[in-house]
């Protein structure tokens, strides 16, 4: 399972008069694990299902480990792939037993008992084998969804928003679980989710889709301090903007200078994430505290600056106490990104 | 019943799931779409040669036989009793419905089932009792003969034949209106109550304008079944359509004026279907909460609880106690007096081989049909499964007659065997196997195919492992259905049946024309049995459908 490389070349796919996937361009290295991150119908699922061959692109090519399965004129069915796939309804066999649905993948004459015994060690079912899938709670199903995935060792593995069906208290946990199990068999994983907090979470590289286009592939890091643009900024976390002035490699905004990019000059507009900005409390401070909302771990400051210009700040829940009509002062963190106005 | 059992179920459980919801791509594969062309064209086939035919007795004569007075006698008669039954079936199953669902009438439990059993008995069983009970050589004449009352009213006519059918079909409307009430939001009365109304003017305010669909679908079905019903007109001697299509069509050589009726039925029955369509898209209430809904408190009856009593008792009574004993009655006197055997065993073979074919038959048809509408939605395939619904909309006996008229010119080595008649039954009853096999592959993600796709599966192993495994409950579901309810089927059996070939319909039919109650009564039992079974089975697999909401 090394040495794959996924390849998307400029793919497209319409449903009639809308376009779900367009231009789409995307390299993943083997044993990486990539979450296709956006809003609902931006065309992330299509993607996927692309890549698993149940949809057919109208323009582009795809190649799994160096093998081309789609391209002018080819069109590898998804039964010749070798693509696990995990949906977001698990999708098990309800006819089979838990045993028999990990074995279902697995070629005809392969010690198949054996490895399905592997696999279910891995993902921590072991004895479950004779179970019915209606037996199992959600996070069970959910691992021997995956565990049907990984039987056949194949060279991508995609996940179709796998932690949707959960409750919030199981998720974190289940989430954790899953990467494990992933890295161990250091598998090439694409992962489809709307929900920023996971997708940075868990993966190497995340690609944020919108309308049909991928816009950013990143690191969690660099996606979350450096968007490409205001939208990605505001989908992937919260976002303060301020008007600002390029001028000789400098940015000033009312928050003060910070270094630039280099790219872009003349007027601009920058973003701070909230937490990039802290507080102290100033009799004579240039915000102003509108409202606070404490959350226990952390709270969440509104003020108003001198300009008028609303800003967020979140902070540790220990920083300290803030109330409406109090004066700040402000100190922000040197990592800014830069947008055109 | 049946056909528009199914129909009931149609309207009450046609819930989709998301994903149908989703757009799709790809084109269904041609080992799909060419047996599905093919079922629809041969379902589609008659009734097309139906209008050639009605079309070619020649302008003038049509004209003619639109304007005999019989002809609109007819007419005005069928629409006149569709529109008393529907009526009489609308109070009767509204009023039982609330009684049994929101008030604290006594022994609810027992009349919430008591008041649904009627629909077991199939039309003309029901009209059979009612002739052996309460015609001029029935019990109750023979009771009182010695007291010198020498004639009842006649049973024969208007009567008898709005009693017969008001007594079989009102369940429809009650269960449609019982499914409303119980999904009826508590709440919104509660408001209507709060805001000082009290509890006759909260029903005639708030709960009755919900019931409308209800009401409405429930309506539909019994009209449509009044409409198309020929066994208990045709006993009671009421000149409708489907009575006066049989006559023409039997008594004279020129076919072209039952040809000319039954089209005229075809049109009354669009009409309704249109009429119905418009007042339900009127009708549309949202529900307020989904999931399951509060009980709501049940209304105290006070002193008019021995009238309610009393009503549940009578409607009871004379829907099902009475035929119930007057089948008993005649088969304990047809055995004291001898009667040869009371069940020719030829006969219970030829209902089962005949409907049991006609099942296998329409399972088979209804599969690649079931796949293709349900996997690949798109406008060709929406328009293929309408087709297959004409069973749901033609009344029998047209249908029976359009084979005979198409067997008769271009096939006659089938005519009058037991493959057009199976045929008939498949073209009736293929709508129930296609429903059940539809239902339970909406049940079944398309998810469940593409995860086998992906674990290395051609479609057509994924179709072998996967689908039809899943798939096998509902197919088994058609096969009960059809076969259940090809035992009661009459009119189709009566105008396409091989010479000497009887079946149980046909005789109950044929010994109450002629007054042999005694020969009458096995096989009636007989069918109040199949018929049980059969709808046990459609309504819970309507509880189903609700349950998986």
């Amino acid at each position: 399972m090394n040495k794959n490389t996924i390849r998307c070349q400029d793919l497209s796919k319409r449903f009639g008069e809308i376009t779900a996937v367009e231009g789409v361009n995307l390299t993943l290295a083997a044993g990486r694990f990539l979450a296709l991150l956006g809003p609902s119908g931006c065309g992330k699922t299509t993607t996927l299902r692309l890549l698993a061959g149940f949809e057919i692109p109208d323009h582009g090519e795809i190649e799994i480990s160096g093998r081309q399965v789609n391209g002018p004129g080819l069109h590898l069915p998804p039964e010749k792939r070798q693509v696990g796939m995990v949906f977001q309804e698990y999708a098990l066999f309800p006819h089979l037993s838990v045993a028999d649905n990990v074995a279902y993948g697995l070629p005809k004459g392969s010690d198949k008992q054996a490895r399905v015994q592997e696999i279910l060690a891995l993902v921590d079912l072991t004895g479950m084998g004779s179970r019915m899938p209606y037996e199992l709670s959600g996070g069970q199903q959910q691992r021997v969804a995956l565990a049907r995935a990984l039987a056949p060792n194949p060279d991508l593995v995609l996940l179709d928003e796998p932690f949707s069906n959960l409750d919030a208290g199981l998720r974190g946990q289940v989430r954790a679980e899953v990467r494990q199990i992933l890295r161990r068999v250091g598998a090439t994983v694409i992962f489809v989710t709307h929900d920023q907090e996971e997708a940075l979470s868990l993966a190497d590289e995340v690609g944020v889709m919108m309308d049909g286009r991928l816009v950013q592939v990143d690191s969690p890091q660099k996606l979350y301090h450096r968007p490409v643009n205001r939208r990605v900024a505001e989908f992937v976390g919260e976002a303060n903007f301020l008007p600002g002035q390029v001028n000789n490699g400098t940015v000033t905004c009312e928050l003060g200078e910070f270094s630039s990019d280099g790219i872009h000059t003349g007027a601009v507009e920058v973003m701070l994430r909230p937490e990039q900005v802290q507080l102290r409390p100033a009799d004579n401070g240039p915000a102003e505290v509108i409202e606070r909302t404490y959350y226990g771990h952390d709270q969440l400051v509104r003020l108003r600056l001198k300009s008028g210009a609303e800003l967020h700040s979140r902070l540790l829940g220990s920083a300290g106490e803030f109330y409406p009509g109090q004066r700040v002062e402000l100190k922000a963190a040197d990592e800014v990104a830069v947008y055109n106005k | 019943m049946t056909a528009t059992t199914t129909k009931l179920n149609t309207i009450l459980t046609r819930v989709e799931p998301a994903w149908m919801r989703q757009r799709r791509v790809s084109r269904p594969p041609l080992y799909l779409l060419l047996p599905a062309l093919f079922v629809a064209s041969a379902v589609v086939l008659p009734l097309g040669y139906l209008l050639l035919r009605a079309a070619g007795a020649a302008g003038v004569k049509v004209v003619n036989i639109l304007l005999q007075p019989r002809t609109i006698e007819v007419f005005l008669g069928s629409a006149g009793l569709a529109m008393s039954v529907t009526l009489a079936s609308i109070v009767i199953g509204v009023l039982l419905a609330w009684l049994t669902v929101r008030t604290d009438l006594p022994g609810r439990r027992f009349w919430a089932v008591a008041t649904v059993l009627p629909l077991t008995l199939p039309s003309y069983v029901g009209a059979f009792t009612l002739i052996a009970a309460l015609g001029p050589r029935g019990l109750v004449q023979a009771w009182l003969e010695p007291l010198g009352i020498e004639r009842l009213p006649s049973i024969y006519g208007f009567p008898g034949a709005l009693l017969a059918l008001t007594l079989f079909t009102y369940p429809y409307v009650l269960l449609s209106v019982r499914a409303g009430l119980r999904g009826l939001d508590p709440s919104l009365e509660e408001v209507a109550r709060s805001m000082g109304r009290g509890p006759l003017r909260v029903f005639w305010e708030i709960t009755l304008p919900h019931l409308r669909p209800s009401i409405y679908a429930g309506g539909l079905l019994v009209a449509l079944y009044t409409l198309s019903d020929f066994g208990a007109v045709s006993l009671l001697r009421f000149n409708a359509f489907t009575r006066a299509i049989y006559l023409q069509y039997s008594a004279s050589f020129d076919r072209s004026a039952a040809a000319v009726l039954a089209l005229l039925l075809v049109l009354l029955t669009l009409l309704i279907l249109s009429v119905e369509g418009r007042m339900r898209g009127k009708a549309r209430y949202y529900r307020s909460s989904s999931g399951t809904v509060r009980r709501p408190a049940r209304l105290k009856l006070g002193r008019w609880r021995t009238p309610a009593l009393a009503f549940c008792a009578l409607v009871v009574l004379l829907g099902l106690m009475l035929p119930l004993s007057v089948i008993g009655f005649w088969l304990a006197r047809g055995l004291l007096a001898g009667e040869a055997l009371p069940l020719d065993f030829n006969i219970v073979f030829n209902s089962i081989s005949a409907s049991g074919l006609a099942a296998l038959a329409a399972v088979l048809a209804a599969i690649p049909l079931a796949i293709l509408t349900v996997r690949f939605p798109d406008r060709a395939s929406r328009w293929l499964e309408r087709s297959t619904y004409l069973g749901y909309a033609l009344p029998g006996i047209v249908i029976a007659l359009s084979l005979v008229f198409f067997g008769a010119n271009y096939a006659p080595f089938l005519y009058q065997t037991l493959a057009l008649l199976v045929f008939a039954y498949v073209v009736r009853f293929l709508p129930q196997a296609f429903g059940s096999s539809r239902a339970s592959l909406l049940q079944l993600s398309p998810r469940l195919e593409e995860a086998a796709r992906s674990l290395g599966r051609t479609p057509w192993q994924v179709l072998t492992s996967v689908t039809a495994p899943l798939l096998k409950p509902g197919l088994l579901t058609g096969l009960a259905l059809v076969f259940l309810t090809g035992m009661k089927e009459l009119p189709a059996t009566l105008l396409l049946g091989p010479t000497g070939f009887y079946t149980l319909a046909t005789r109950i039919w044929g010994a109450t024309e002629e007054a042999f109650f005694a020969r009458a009564a096995a096989p009636a039992l007989l069918l109040v049995l199949v018929s049980a079974i059969s709808i046990w089975i459609i309504l819970s697999q309507e509880e189903k459908g609700f349950g998986k909401r």
